[in-house]
Order: structure tokens, then sequence, then C-alpha cells
């Protein structure tokens, strides 16, 4: 059954089962003292180096968490609970008394929510960035909410809808002439683009392993040394930033999987890219009324979005299902609903829009999207109205 | 046959999808996403209010090994439904919900897709039964059991509709079978307790859920001769044959409890009598359907002028109200019945569902009543 499902989870590579299937024989806890806590720590902590190596930071600068959610979640909350205090504890002269958190409509869920949360709880003052038609972040409407009293900036560096890459070097540019600290969601980029968080002026940086093909539940937080950042989770204090006990075998896993996902990433984004484009001019070529979604230079080498006026997206997706195709609509939230993307609705484009969204990995081939285009135009066509 | 099984997370739908796989059908579940998460940023995303529900409508669907999936009809649901049951109320009427939602959304916007998408029919948890006329018509009927029979919420089916449903569970004696059954297949959802409230108003509370969407004036409540005898915050939250909550100060002159028998949305008061007063001889309504053949082809009834001669019946008004003989024609487009003994509590906008035996002839929406007493 071809899978074009990638940005949802990728597949683990044999290499990665083997990997983890290995190191999950190690027993002890990691933070025990005794030998086989330390055969267990050096399990963990090779799997983190490999992770923070990938990314262009350093290990200890490298949070692991339980998913790419939480990594986000430790961000927003912790940068904005370390840099303003507590909301009983914020003294009144300060510019940061009324902490402003910008973002754009276009953010992930996870993002969204968890900014949300700070403002119904923690006095959070949220305002919107607006993003342009492709999903591109507004940069001088960034430049002009940007204030001394701006708690953070949360950004998605590649979108996981749509696919647009943002200028995250000028949006980090722009928040440094105010000395805001930024937060980037990068769990759609890893693997795709080249990451050096070392050099890249961030605050802090998000990324999940199963995106990449390492096991769902191990995410990560790379942290600058200098940012104003609290846990959210705490306890036994395993990791500066997060309590819980280390899962060795899990992070080792997902190191390697890491590792494989950015070695040589612009031969495998190239090839993905020919993959992309074929499938993407097929689309336009044979589906009448498709409309490619996000940024056309600036996107995910293997994101192809299209949205049709009057696609029931949910028929079509069941049809492509029932026809073999694992397809997505671009989001799905708990319920599993397909939802009609804020993504979308930020860009502009009304509920009558109904989105698809084709993720590809490396192992799709371009045999598998001619059979996609095939039975494409036809499901479409029965499900529009 | 290719089924869509609609799963709404509770044992009935459960089960009746457990049987449609057993009967050799080519089953897919869905469960339908009804209305929209209020309240975070992310103003497109909806269909998430019943998170719980869908989960255990996909357990059920995983142990079946059957596709599940789960679709949108939020938007048609707060349109067709939500929507309507509002401005029932606010025109002084008493809607039931559960029949628009059959009506409207289960055998028609989710029967549309399903046919559409190459399925032959939809199959739900009702209690009731689809049988077959010789001519090949398919008939409604009232379930085994009666004391679960939901027939009458599905009197609003036409025979197109009818053509494409399936309720497996339309032949078993009692709930307790079909949770004993659903334990005994390992379905999750065997004990899951029975839902009663109308789905959209969380709380249970009609009439709180309706004073934040109707703008309610405090009026009058008059007695049947036209006294003010107390005051209300707002005529369209009663319904007729409502008892408590009524608040009148002054006791009935013959010291009987006193009824809501009709509410007037034009003069925004609400009128009380006795339980004599709640008596309706007569209903009528020009907006009716057939489940099945009609009393002309199905032979019990001739064409007039206008319409056609009048047949026995038996009249149900309510889900859970006994059915009552009564005499039906139509007359210039109009059904109209007269029940042999007066029907009691008779609200416009209810449906009036007609039984021949057990058979579901068809319904009308009540647009006028007839009472024993004549009231101002």
């Amino acid at each position: 059954m071809p899978y074009f499902d990638f940005a949802a989870t990728a597949p683990m590579p044999a290499a990665v089962i083997d990997a983890w299937t290995e190191a999950v024989h190690q027993r002890g806890n990691a933070s025990a003292t005794h030998r086989d806590g330390q055969k267990s720590r050096l399990v963990w902590e090779a799997g983190r180096d490999k992770i923070a190596a990938a990314i262009g930071a350093a290990p200890f600068d490298v949070t692991l968490t339980g998913s790419g959610t939480e990594a986000i979640n430790l961000a927003i909350k912790g940068l904005f609970e370390g840099r303003n205090g507590p909301r009983a504890g914020r003294s009144t002269d300060s510019p940061l008394a009324f902490p402003r958190i910008l973002l754009t409509r276009a953010e992930h869920q996870a993002a969204l929510d968890a900014v949300h949360w700070l403002e119904k709880s923690e006095g959070a003052i949220v305002e919107f960035v607006r993003v342009d038609e492709w999903g591109t972040i507004d940069l001088g409407d960034l430049a002009a909410k940007l204030g001394p009293d701006v708690a953070l900036v949360t950004a998605l560096w590649t979108n996981n809808e749509v696919g647009t890459i943002q200028p995250v070097a000028e949006i980090v540019a722009a928040a440094a002439v105010h000395d805001v600290p930024v937060h980037l969601d990068a769990v759609a980029t890893l693997g795709y683009t080249v990451i050096d968080f070392r050099t890249s002026g961030l605050a802090a940086l998000s990324i999940s392993a199963h995106k990449v093909g390492g096991p769902v539940g191990v995410g990560a937080l790379a942290v600058a040394r200098t940012a104003p950042i609290v846990p959210m989770i705490h306890g036994g204090s395993q990791q500066r930033l997060r309590s819980g006990s280390l899962d060795a075998a899990g992070v080792f896993a997902a190191g390697c999987a890491v590792e494989i996902a950015t070695a040589d990433i612009a031969a495998k984004a190239a090839r993905l890219k020919s993959l992309r484009d074929r499938l993407a001019d097929g689309i336009l070529a044979k589906v009448p009324n498709a409309t490619i979604r996000g940024h056309r230079e600036h996107r995910s080498p293997g994101n192809v979005h299209v949205t049709v006026p009057g696609l029931e997206s949910a028929s079509a997706l069941f049809l492509l299902d029932e026809a073999g195709f694992a397809v997505s609509a671009g989001s799905a939230c708990e319920a599993g609903v397909e939802a009609p993307s804020h993504v979308l609705l930020a860009m502009g484009l009304s509920e009558k829009d109904g989105p698809l969204r084709f993720t590809l990995g490396l192992s799709n081939t371009e045999d598998e999207i001619d059979a996609l285009l095939d039975v494409l135009p036809s499901i479409v066509a029965r499900t529009t109205r | 046959m290719k089924v869509l099984a609609a799963m709404s997370g509770g044992v009935d739908s459960a089960v009746a999808a457990a049987r449609a796989v057993e009967a050799g059908h080519d089953v897919t579940g869905v469960h339908l996403a009804l209305s929209r998460m209020p309240g975070l940023f992310r103003s497109g995303s909806r269909g998430c209010c019943t998170v719980e529900d869908s989960l255990d409508a996909r357990r059920a669907a995983g142990l079946l090994g059957i596709p599940f999936y789960v679709w949108d009809f939020s938007a048609q649901f707060t349109e067709a439904v939500v929507d309507d049951f509002v401005a029932e109320y606010a025109a002084g009427r008493t809607p039931n919900p559960c029949m628009r939602c059959n009506e409207r959304i289960k055998f028609a916007a989710l029967l549309d897709r399903a046919l559409e998408l190459g399925f032959d029919a939809v199959a739900t948890g009702h209690y009731a039964n689809v049988e077959w006329a010789a001519d090949g018509t398919p008939e409604l009927h009232r379930a085994s059991a009666w004391a679960k029979d939901q027939s009458y919420v599905l009197g609003v089916l036409t025979t197109d509709q009818l053509r494409h449903a399936i309720f497996p569970l339309g032949d078993t004696p009692s709930k307790d079978l079909v949770r004993a059954e659903a334990e005994r297949r390992g379905l999750s959802v065997a004990n899951k307790p029975d839902s009663h409230d109308i789905c959209f108003i969380p709380e249970g509370d009609t009439r709180d859920w309706l004073a934040d969407r109707i703008d309610m004036e405090p009026g009058e409540i008059v007695d049947t001769d036209g006294q003010v005898i107390g005051q209300h915050d707002g005529a369209l939250a009663y319904t007729v044959g409502q008892r408590k909550g009524l608040n009148l100060g002054v006791p009935a002159a013959d010291g009987r409890p006193r009824f809501v028998v009709t509410v007037k949305p034009a003069t925004n008061q609400v009128v009380v009598g006795s339980r004599a007063d709640l008596d309706i001889v007569e209903i009528a309504g020009a907006r009716f359907s057939w489940a099945g053949n009609d009393p002309v082809i199905s032979g019990i009834a001739e064409t007039t002028d206008g319409g056609f001669t009048a047949f026995d019946c038996e009249v149900q008004i309510r889900a859970h109200a006994d059915p009552v003989p009564a005499i039906a024609e139509n007359i210039d487009g109009e059904i109209v019945v007269r029940p042999n003994v007066p029907l009691s509590g008779v609200a416009t906008g209810q449906t009036a569902v007609l039984y021949v035996g057990t058979r579901v002839l068809g319904q009308f929406t009540i647009d006028r009543t007839v009472g024993a007493n004549v009231l101002v």
C-alpha cells in the first residue's frame, strides 16, 4: 500500500529497529549508581549525542522529552515562566508586567494550545502575526509587533500542513533587536533542511524522533544556555529541564534514526523534490481546479498540499484509503476528524477549499506516484460538490 | 452488501455493527462528529467534542476488524438539527431533535454520502425492523420488543431512505441481551450507560440552554379565562403539559394541579389550565411523509378529490407514549387524526406517527390541535 503520509509518522528503518531492540536488553535505570545503571546511562548518552550532533547542538543543551508536543510545551511555557516569573510575582513597573507572546495562526496545535493555556492561566497577552497566502510570516508585521514587552516568539520552521519554510534567520534577527527569545518548532524540518542550533541565535528548538523513523515517544528540545527557562515536569531531576526516568533504548533508537535521516540531506532532498514535483505537476495537469498550497520555492521537499474548491476531504480520503493509498487532509484532531485546517484559514482560504496532503519519503517510487495520479482525478471528481 | 455502520460509541450501534459483519456484509464503521470544539485559537477545528465516544467507537470497530473513520457532519447537524430546535422553540413549538437527526443527518446527509461512496446501506443500532411488502417496497415496523421500540423516531424515514436502512437489533427482545452479547464479543462498551438527554445540550438543562439562544422576555402566565395569575421569565422555555416550575402563588380555584396548555409566542403568554384542558381530540398537519407504501397503495384508504378517505390506525405522539386508536384521513392535503380517547399534552411541532399494527405508516408534524375544552 503506497504510503504518502510521512509527515504524520515515518516508518522505522530496519537498522533503527535493530538498534532499539538491542539497546532494550541493557538493564538498569540510567540514573542508578551501579554499573548496570551506568551502562544504561551510556546508551542514553550515545543516543543524545547523535541527536545533538544532527542539529548542531551541544549534548548538554538537549533535553529529551516524551514527544515533540511536550518539547514545544516545555519551550513555550518554560520560556514564558522563566522570563516573567509567576503571574503573582510580576512587578508592575517591569516592561514584562503584561508579557505578550507573538505567533501566527498557522502554528501547530501544540503551540497554539500551549499559548492559549498561558493566556487563560498565566496572563499572557497573545498577538497574532499575519501570514500571507503562502503561509509565510509577514516580517513587517512581526517587526511592528515586536517590543521589549514581548516574552517570546514561537514559530514553525516548516509548516506541517502546507510545507512552507519560514525565513527563520530574519525572524531571529528581528527578535534580537528587542532581546526577545525565539522558539522554533522544527519537527517537520528535521531530516529535510540542515539545522545548526549553535549558530541559529535561537533560544529553543523542538524536534520529534518518529517523524524521521525513530520511535514514537521521544522528542527533544534544544535550549540555548543563556535562555531563561524553567522545567515544566518536576520530580527526580534526571535532566536539567525535565524529570522522569531516562528512556535509554528509545533515545538510542531515536539517535540512530535522526543520524540516518540527517545524513546527506542535500541528496535526499533532491530525490524527494523530484518525486514531489512529479506528483504536483501531475495533479495540476490532471485534477481540474486543483491549487498547490504553501510556498512554491521555500517549501519542504517532501510536501505536496493541494486544495480543490468543494472537495469533501473525508470522502476523498476514504476512497483513497479503499484504493490503497495512505493520505492525509493535513491535520487530524484527537477524535480523528479531518479538520478544515486553521492553517488554511490563516492563509485566507475558506472551509470550502477541501485539502489533501501528500508527504513523501525516500521509499516512495515514481510508479507509486503514477498509480496515485491514475486514481486521484476520478476520486476528486466523485467527492467534489 | 457494502454496509456503512454508524457507530456512536454506544453499545447498541457497536453490537449492530458486529451483527452486520456476522451477516456477511462488507462493513465499514463511521462515527459522526456533530459538534465543534469551542474555545481554542484554532477556529477551524471541529468535531472533537465527543472524543471519548469516537474512541469507544474506534475501539469497537478495531475489535470487529472493520475500517473506521470519523466524519464531520457538524455544519449540517448545527443547521438541520440545532438551529431548527432553537427556531421551533422560538416559534412556540416543541420539536424532537432525534427525529430531525434521523431525517436530515443519519438517513440523509450520511446516507447520501454512503451511496455516493459505493455503499449499499447504512446500519444503525435503532430497535426497529424493515420488512418488505409484496410489491418489493420496504416497510418500517416496530421492534419485536415493545419496551425498546424506537420506530417512532424513525417514522420520518421515507421509502427511499428505508430501502437503504439496516437495523440489526430490531428483533432483539431486550437491551440486557444486547449488553450480554457485547460482553461476549469483548466489546468494551458493554456496560456503558445509556444516553437519554439531547446530545447537544450537555448539562441536560434544556431551559437554560434555550435561554442562552432565544431572547426571553418576562411575561404573563394566564389561566384559560385570560386572568393573569403569574409571571414567567420567557414563555418559550415552557412546554405544553409542563406542571413543575410554574411558581404560581395563587392556588387554582378547584385546588387541582395546573398545567401549561398553550404557549403563545405572539403575546408572550403562557396559558395554564386543568388536566382536562390538556385533552386534545383532533390533531392535524400538512407536512407528512409515508414510510413505505402510502395508505391508498396499502389498500386501507381510497383517493378523494383532495386527499384520501378515513381509515383506522393508531397514533403515537412521543417516543415513549402509548399508541392510541384513531381515525386518520387526508383532507385537502392535511392529515387530520381523531383519537378514540383524547390525547394529553400535545404541542404543535411534535411529530405524530401513525401505525397500523406493528407497521409505521408514516408521520406528520402537528401544526394545529383541537381541544376538548374550548380555550381563549
